[in-house]
């Protein structure tokens, strides 16, 4: 398989606690994968590591098969790592298009916006991808008066707008409803359809059985066991999780 | 072609026109329309209270010509809170920036020196604000307290507390070009006043900068998340208002012929009760240029009306006071409803 991303033996200590311990794993360039864990088990160490905020103590990621030597956060992202955060992902009081645009406004060589285009992309953008038919929702809507779903959403396309090519979900279902949960996965689906990569964490076992290709177990630091999801029912993910969480063994 | 591009495409084709018909520009700039409201009911007002003064034209000259001095600082300071920051600092500046005017005025004789002097000094008096509030992590508020203390300090100890003449400057085009007055009517400093206005406009509306300034003033995680220099945009909101605090100081110590090292003392509540009025944002995150000009005369012509209706000029601080704390506390209010 032609993997985006590739960590080999990655392992990572804060003081005496081993948070990664011998760590494998892989993300394909079109693939969708769960990362489960209970609280504890490593999964926001890994993560961190993918987006360049801490660095491995020992192993080595490869990234598009280059190793990566010097990584920070930047770099990260300039290589098409991007990490949608709950909540802290947009500027509430400010309207939609300044939010697509965040940081990466279009503007000519002497910093100049491009209003004009700007707007018309967030019109295109949310009528192709987000998925806002109603009239009361335009390109000066501020952001604020969306649902939890929909700027998660937001978060998302402006992902994929930049062309990220491995978007990192963390716990984005938290604190949505039943409707507003539907409309994410539909969401996460887009990545998979745009041809991206996605890793997506989160508690629900069910959330992630709905969307992910493969599911990585983590448990105490290490892999408990992977699993594609067409080869195994949800029922039997949820036996296997349940008997880790009790003897940290997968069998 | 990937999907999102294809979707993209496809929208293209199907983008239609926008709807909503009168109701969105009202929500949008309701704000905006609200301060013209009040500026025509103040307007209103003082035209019923004293009809012979406010039918004639001196007294829009007077305003034309003392409004500006706060306007033009007022204008840039819309930034900094927008950034969620303030500057307390710039009377004093108003006043270092004239310091450094007569210091090099005084060496070189060059009136082109020392205007430059006076800008520089500004920029450097904002630049220092920038960098304790950036680099060294102090909250503005108490910065600036101490910066409008040090400066005035440094004002207090050149000068040694006395004033000086600017007779001389009487002709130069410095003095017709920053305080003439254009056709024997209109103060070229009303005319300052708008172009800094536009150009303040330009610069947070139309610019990458102004853009910066509203995120970082909005949500300063998400705007460093998303790569935007907030240490450099915070030192450049602080920079403009220091110029804009020595360019104003220049202009009203020509406008009186004279530099009193007291310069800018009455300016600190009619510039941020114009900022506050204008609607913008104690939190951060919103404003606008509009508001905060269209404020400034409102706080302008409150003070000529003071005076107007026979209250003695003790009125004009407890006016002053009374708006910050009314308009703030409004749009605390309003935050919460429009949600």
């Amino acid at each position: 398989m032609d993997y985006i991303l590739e960590m080999k033996d990655v392992s990572k200590c804060f003081g005496e606690v081993e948070a990664l311990r011998h760590v494998n794993f892989a993300v394909g360039r079109n693939e969708i994968v769960g990362l489960l864990g209970d609280n504890g088990a490593g999964k926001s160490t890994l993560i961190k590591i993918v987006t360049g905020y801490h660095r491995p103590d020992s192993g080595e990621i490869y990234f598009n098969g280059q190793k990566w030597t010097d990584v920070s956060v930047a770099k990260a992202r300039e290589l098409g790592i991007e990490t949608v955060y709950q909540e802290r992902a947009l500027a509430d009081q400010q309207p939609l298009w300044r939010n697509i645009f965040m940081g990466r406004e279009l503007a000519n060589q002497l910093g100049f916006l491009d209003v004009r285009k700007m707007k018309q992309e967030t019109r295109n953008l949310m009528i192709g991808s987000m998925g806002f038919t109603s009239s009361a929702v335009s390109p000066d809507s501020i952001v604020r008066t969306f649902s939890g779903g929909e700027k998660q959403g937001v978060a998302i396309v402006r992902a994929l707008y930049f062309q990220a090519e491995l978007i990192i979900l963390d716990e984005p279902t938290m604190g949505l409803s039943l409707s507003e949960t539907k409309k994410l996965l539909d969401f996460v689906r887009d990545i998979k359809q745009a041809g991206k990569a996605c890793i997506f964490i989160d508690h629900n076992v069910f959330h992630v059985y709905s969307v992910a290709d493969r599911v990585v177990v983590l448990d105490r630091g290490a892999v408990a066991g992977e699993f594609l999801t067409k080869d195994i029912t949800l029922e039997q993910l949820m036996e296997k999780m349940y008997r880790v969480a009790q003897t940290g063994s997968m069998d | 072609m990937s999907s999102v591009e294809r979707e993209v495409s496809q929208a293209m084709c199907q983008a239609e026109p926008e709807q909503g018909g009168l109701l969105r520009p009202i929500k949008r700039f309701g704000l905006q329309i609200g301060i013209v409201v009040v500026a025509l009911i103040v307007w209103l007002a003082f035209l019923v209270g004293s009809p012979r003064t406010f039918l004639s034209f001196p007294i829009y000259q007077a305003f034309m010509s003392t409004t500006p001095f706060f306007t033009i600082i007022a204008l840039p300071l819309t930034l900094v809170i927008i950034a969620a920051e303030i500057d307390l600092s710039f009377p004093s500046i108003m006043s270092w920036g004239m310091t450094a005017f007569f210091l090099v005025f005084g060496v070189t004789n060059s009136l082109e020196l020392a205007v430059l002097a006076c800008l520089l000094a500004g920029l450097a008096a904002g630049l220092l604000n920038g960098f304790i509030v950036t680099a060294i992590g102090i909250p503005s508020l108490v910065a600036t307290i101490g910066t409008q203390f040090f400066w005035r300090g440094v004002v207090l100890v050149i000068t040694g507390g006395n004033g000086s003449s600017l007779i001389s400057t009487q002709g130069t085009i410095l003095h017709d070009g920053l305080v003439g007055r254009l056709g024997g009517r209109v103060p070229a400093q009303m005319l300052w006043a708008i172009l800094v206005a536009i150009v303040v406009w330009v610069f947070l509306n139309r610019h990458r900068f102004g853009a910066h300034v509203y995120l970082v003033g909005d949500n300063v995680e998400s705007a460093k998340l998303m790569g935007v220099n907030v240490a450099r945009t915070k030192m450049l909101v602080f920079a403009i208002v220091g110029v804009a605090a020595a360019f104003s100081g220049l202009v009203a110590s020509l406008e009186v012929l004279y530099y009193w090292p007291t310069l800018g003392e009455g300016y600190m509540l009619s510039t941020l009760s114009s900022v506050f009025l204008g609607g913008t944002s104690v939190f951060g995150g919103t404003g606008t240029i509009f508001g905060t000009f269209v404020a400034s005369f409102i706080i302008g012509a409150i003070n000529a009306g003071i005076v107007a209706s026979g209250l003695t000029g003790f009125w004009t601080q407890l006016i002053y006071g009374l708006i910050i704390v009314l308009s703030v506390s409004m749009h605390a209010v309003l935050r919460r409803k429009l949600v």
